[in-house]
């Protein structure tokens, strides 16, 4: 591989805090060189491509810590390959895919199977994520060892809990002890079933059974006061209520490390976009008032929630074509993750930084990966995108295999340009 | 010279009959009006009329009805239409056929008017987009019964002359009741005040924002009101613990000759029925037709069915 050397960038990296006008050169070997504002020209073997990104921004390929990959089982839905397109259409070079397939990633073959299948048919860094408990029936912890010895980086039930709280209990004390991360769906079964959307006026209004915040905060707060007494790594994957947040904040100031994410759609939409039983925004956790979407923007810059993700669930079109009660749960989010997110800059909400920061630097952090960040030495994972060009959403150019976008129609300003592999060229707008 | 579009006098028809929510208060006056002739009408010696003749009506009923269905049935045959009643509680469904792909099967025999009961909310809704013909919501789920809303409606103001003005009270199972909902948002529309009456666990929640007051004392929830409109209690829709048992239910929520007498003296009691006697209501209030008002119900629910056919056929 050539050497590369983009000049004319403005580059941010949390991960360094660099916000500044500068260059950044690309080794033969696809890894950063040097960055920033203090790097010449010359620093460049001769040979190297020169690309003016025109003060465009650039900044580390983003970590997506949840997406759902259709392999195995639901190829119908999405595959390694539509996915790696989605995503690097949207910037994102690493992602976390959930166990939830068909069957579920819960054994050591299975894990076998998904990374050797990624290897071939993905272009993109995939983190396999296994299932907390053996067939997802939160009764029998798996093989928390093993899994993560073969490559999982984190163990989830997706989109159910662990309800009992002796199970829970064993198992956070068992990952305590080995160091692997627990990634918690919130959800108390009891109080949500049947539930499709948020619990209150729209809920009425739709005839539709709701679904309490006190479901998500009960399970925050019984998991926090387990965490007291066996303190593993562990995140919730996302919040969707003030109700929670405030459970979050209370337990942070007290000391105890955890960490929390929460979904680009609860940030960027409420239950009033629901309108007239639009199943594509029928979702978990289901979107609330205006209320809570501002509470949780206001999370995210008092560093109570630390990671943004697309939650990205791909629905053929059958799944959604029903009464709202029986159509599948989940929006396709991944492309659009960096432009929704970019949204709450425009309009003011969050800082640029600290956006990008809950992109990349922070849900590295939390899977302990080497990604998320351009020091030098870091695999050359780079997206550069243009703040301001505007954009309108149209489902059917969307590159991911289902096309169920909670966004349709909605105007976006700010477009990914290029996206770059290993220092390799894997997206190009143009 | 600039030609002059004339605004039509008379309003295109709205397609279809979701939900009181989508209705405006000339349609719902329009079908009371129309209503009221089809009373007297259906009193008559001869009760057929041709207005809706060579037209087909397809009755799709995916759960079980008597009354509804019926009266849907009833409606169509004295309009003069082809009326055919599905029932599809036991068909389609269990063979794995998607509501899409039944309405996309009966679209195609060219019907001009599907009148649907689900159990799921919405499915009108999406079942109206799908086809070329009116859509008629016969009830969905826990969100709507818009033709039983407007047949109390017309109950009311055959008694009462007015709706304007009067006090009304619902009681018993709002939280599954399409019954309620659309009787809240009729209602509130034609101007009467409306109290609902539940147990907590009954009650949905943040129910004030639909513009009614909620009381838990059904004796506080009655005082003054010319209407109490009883609900039945739900059986098979309550998974889990609601009440503690019928009889504390009917003790504190049926509705009883001492309990009414909080009510207007002479206020009048209407069911949307089946009626779970001895539960939600004393069996022998039920059936005193100086104050119950639950067989002119059924019979004006024809009437009403008739005008909403009429009204959304094209």
């Amino acid at each position: 591989m050539k050497e590369k050397i983009f000049i004319n960038a403005r580059i941010i990296d949390p991960s360094q805090k660099m916000d500044e006008k500068g260059s950044v050169i690309i080794d033969a070997n696809g890894k950063i060189k040097s960055i920033g504002s203090n790097v010449k020209n010359s620093e460049a073997s001769p040979s190297a491509e020169i690309i003016d990104l025109k003060n465009n921004i650039i900044i580390p390929g983003l970590v997506d810590m949840k997406a759902f990959v259709g392999e195995p089982g639901y190829e119908y839905k999405e595959n390694f390959r539509t996915l790696s397109e989605a995503a690097l259409a949207g910037g994102v070079t690493s992602i976390v895919t959930m166990p939830n397939t068909k069957p579920i990633i819960d054994n050591v073959s299975m894990v076998d199977f998904i990374i050797r299948r990624g290897r071939d048919k993905a272009v993109v860094n995939l983190f396999p994520c296994g299932a907390l408990t053996k067939q997802m029936e939160g009764s029998l912890m798996t093989e928390f060892g093993l899994l993560s010895a073969k490559g999982i980086v984190g163990f989830s039930d997706v989109k159910t809990t662990v309800q009992n709280t002796e199970t829970m209990a064993r198992i956070m004390d068992y990952a305590s002890d080995i160091g692997v991360l627990i990634m918690q769906h919130a959800e108390d079964y009891e109080l949500s079933k049947n539930g499709c959307i948020n619990e209150g006026e729209i809920s009425n209004r739709l005839g539709l059974e709701g679904i309490s915040n006190l479901a998500e905060k009960i399970i925050i707060e019984r998991d926090l006061t387990l965490l007291s007494k066996y303190p593993c790594r562990y995140h919730i994957n996302q919040i969707s209520s003030r109700e929670s947040l405030d459970v979050i904040k209370k337990n942070k100031i007290n000391g105890k490390k955890f960490s929390a994410g929460v979904s680009i759609n609860n940030l960027s939409l409420n239950e009033n976009d629901i309108g007239d039983f639009k199943t594509f925004l029928k979702l978990s956790p289901p979107l609330r008032l205006e209320d809570d979407r501002v509470a949780l923007v206001e999370g995210i810059k008092e560093g109570l929630i630390d990671v943004i993700v697309s939650d990205h669930v791909p629905e053929d079109e059958e799944s959604k074509r029903l009464p709202f009660a029986q159509a599948a749960t989940g929006a396709i989010g991944i492309e659009t993750l960096l432009p929704l997110a970019l949204e709450l800059y425009h309009n003011e909400s969050l800082s640029l930084n600290k956006i990008i920061e809950t992109l990349t630097i922070n849900p590295a952090k939390i899977l302990k990966i080497n990604k998320g960040t351009l020091k030098k030495g870091s695999d050359a994972d780079i997206c550069v995108f243009n703040l301001d060009s505007p954009w309108v959403v149209k489902a059917e150019k969307l590159k991911s295999k289902s096309k169920n976008t909670a966004i349709e129609n909605r105007n976006l300003q700010g477009k990914i340009l290029m996206t770059f592999l290993n220092g390799e060229l894997v997206f190009n707008q143009q | 010279m600039a030609v002059i579009k004339k605004k039509s006098a008379i309003k295109k028809s709205p397609k279809h009959l979701l939900g009181i929510q989508n209705l405006s208060i000339l349609e719902a006056k329009k079908i009371l009006s129309e209503a009221k002739f089809f009373i007297k009408l259906n009193r008559s010696k001869s009760k057929k009329l041709n207005v809706l003749r060579g037209k087909t009506q397809i009755n799709l009923f995916f759960e079980p009805s008597t009354r509804t269905q019926s009266s849907f049935d009833l409606a169509g045959k004295r309009l003069g239409a082809d009326v055919m009643t599905m029932n599809m509680g036991n068909s389609a469904l269990k063979k794995g056929e998607t509501l899409i792909d039944t309405a996309m099967t009966l679209n195609a025999m060219h019907p001009d008017l599907i009148v649907i009961r689900h159990q799921d909310s919405g499915a009108p809704n999406l079942l109206s987009q799908k086809v070329n013909c009116a859509v008629i919501n016969a009830g969905d789920g826990r969100r709507e019964h818009p033709t039983q809303a407007l047949l109390d409606a017309l109950t009311i103001i055959n008694r009462k002359g007015k709706i304007e003005g009067l006090k009304i009270a619902i009681c018993g199972d709002i939280l599954h009741s399409r019954v309620a909902r659309s009787n809240i948002y009729l209602m509130n529309m034609l101007g009467a005040e409306v109290n609902v009456i539940a147990p907590k666990t009954l009650m949905p929640s943040s129910i004030e924002r639909l513009g009614v007051k909620a009381f838990t004392d059904m004796r506080k929830g009655l005082d003054g009101c010319d209407i109490v409109m009883m609900l039945r209690l739900q059986n098979e829709r309550m998974q889990g613990s609601f009440l503690p048992s019928k009889r504390e239910y009917y003790e504190y929520f049926g509705l009883t000759p001492e309990k009414l007498k909080y009510a207007s003296k002479d206020a009048l009691i209407m069911h949307p029925g089946p009626m779970n006697r001895g539960v939600e209501i004393d069996t022998k209030l039920a059936d005193d037709i100086n104050v119950s008002l639950i067989k002119e119900q059924v019979e004006l629910g024809v009437a009403v069915r008739m005008a909403c056919l009429k009204m959304y056929c094209k």
